[in-house]
């Protein structure tokens, strides 16, 4: 199914198939991701949502499809023009991929190093500014090791946003976390996308935070796109295994008893 | 982006325009630093700016800190929305002096 926003999307992405394998992961997906708004791709372990995350940021190759953001196509571009590209994202991948021998401050300098030829005294105060954001500037000479989950998580967003990338990537930014500090993630997302220009997509399975972050809602289900909308829209969808999913039930006819039981007791053939 | 200095009576006024990011903000860090080194109060008019990045608003924190260090009057004059809203985000709204008129600023130097 296609799906389309009032905005121009920032993000465009057509009949990708992408298989591991014999298994099919994603089974022709489109999706048009809204510009300067907080879109969550939301589904059930499986559903393939986090095998469209690194399609999109170029981490795997589709089997066939598109993936056009930023006036390139992901899947057809050169690795050159893929970094090119990466500088305009930010990843906050989920256990944070912070550099366990660097500080805190040293982990979120790392792409304007890599990336730019700031001035280092620019570059220290970019940080702090990042590091306030994230409520943390007291802890940049912190190594990740003496870091909490929640601090982790925050570190990992101050460094996904220390080039104001136009596009900022979240991969399960609540997973792990109590639910106090997975509310004040949140909080910190929706206060960056209110004051920095960006196009925000998160993957996560959380309900409490879909709801209180999304702009719009992609829902994946065995590969497919089975809605996608606002979140009003998406609360509205007649679509069986969404209403189920809203609704935390285990799908209907998923599981045949007898057969279950058998494979359960006798093995699958 | 665009930049321009212009000397007035008792101060430089740096006009800047466009996009304030990674590519211009060294540029701007250095008309900044530069105007400052010059010993003269500054106001930085940013009306026209469409966007300012963190790389630029951190040109406008060291600006901020020399300025300081020297005694020198600076401030930010008619700051546009899209850049309030970072100097919002950033809580340096409330650092900055922050004018509305070029008199405004004068009448303190």
């Amino acid at each position: 199914m296609t799906n389309t926003s009032s905005n121009a999307p920032s993000i465009r992405i057509r009949d990708l198939y992408v298989d591991y394998g014999a298994r099919h992961i994603l089974k022709g997906v489109n999706l048009d991701i809204p510009s300067g708004k907080i879109t969550v791709i939301m589904g059930g372990s499986g559903a393939g949502k986090s095998t469209l995350l690194r399609c999109i940021l170029g981490l795997k190759k589709p089997v066939s499809g598109s993936i056009c953001m930023l006036g390139k196509d992901v899947v057809t571009a050169s690795l050159k023009e893929i970094y090119a590209l990466r500088k305009e994202m930010g990843v906050a991948f989920q256990g944070g991929a912070l550099f366990s021998s660097m500080s805190v401050a040293e982990n979120i300098q790392l792409p304007l190093h890599e990336h730019t030829s700031l001035d280092q005294h620019t570059i220290e105060i970019m940080t702090r500014i990042k590091l306030d954001m994230v409520n943390m500037l007291d802890a940049e000479k912190l190594m990740p090791s003496e870091l909490s989950g929640g601090m982790t998580k925050r570190a990992a967003l101050a460094r996904a946003i220390i080039m104001d990338p136009k596009l900022l990537f979240f991969d399960e930014p609540s997973a792990g976390l109590d639910p106090s500090t997975a509310a004040e993630l949140d909080d910190l997302i929706l206060k960056l996308k209110g004051g920095l220009r960006m196009t925000i997509v998160v993957v996560t399975h959380e309900m409490e935070s879909i709801f209180k972050i999304a702009d719009y809602i992609a829902v994946m289900s065995e590969g497919e796109l089975i809605a996608a909308g606002t979140p009003e829209e998406i609360r509205a969808s007649t679509h069986e295994v969404v209403q189920d999913y809203l609704n935390r039930k285990p799908r209907e006819g998923i599981v045949d008893a007898d057969e279950h039981l058998r494979a359960l007791t006798e093995g699958s053939d | 982006m665009e930049s321009s200095l212009k000397s007035e009576k008792g101060y430089d006024l740096l006009l800047l325009s466009g996009e304030v990011d990674l590519q211009y903000s060294p540029k701007v860090r250095e008309k900044i630093l530069g105007a400052l080194r010059q010993g003269k109060p500054l106001l930085i008019d940013m009306e026209s700016v469409s966007y300012i990045d963190s790389s630029g608003i951190a040109s406008l924190v060291e600006g901020f800190q020399t300025a300081k260090s020297a005694k020198l009057p600076y401030g930010l004059l008619n700051i546009s929305d899209p850049a309030m809203q970072v100097l919002t985000l950033t809580r340096l709204d409330k650092i900055f002096s922050l004018y509305t008129s070029t008199e405004q600023f004068s009448q303190q130097l």
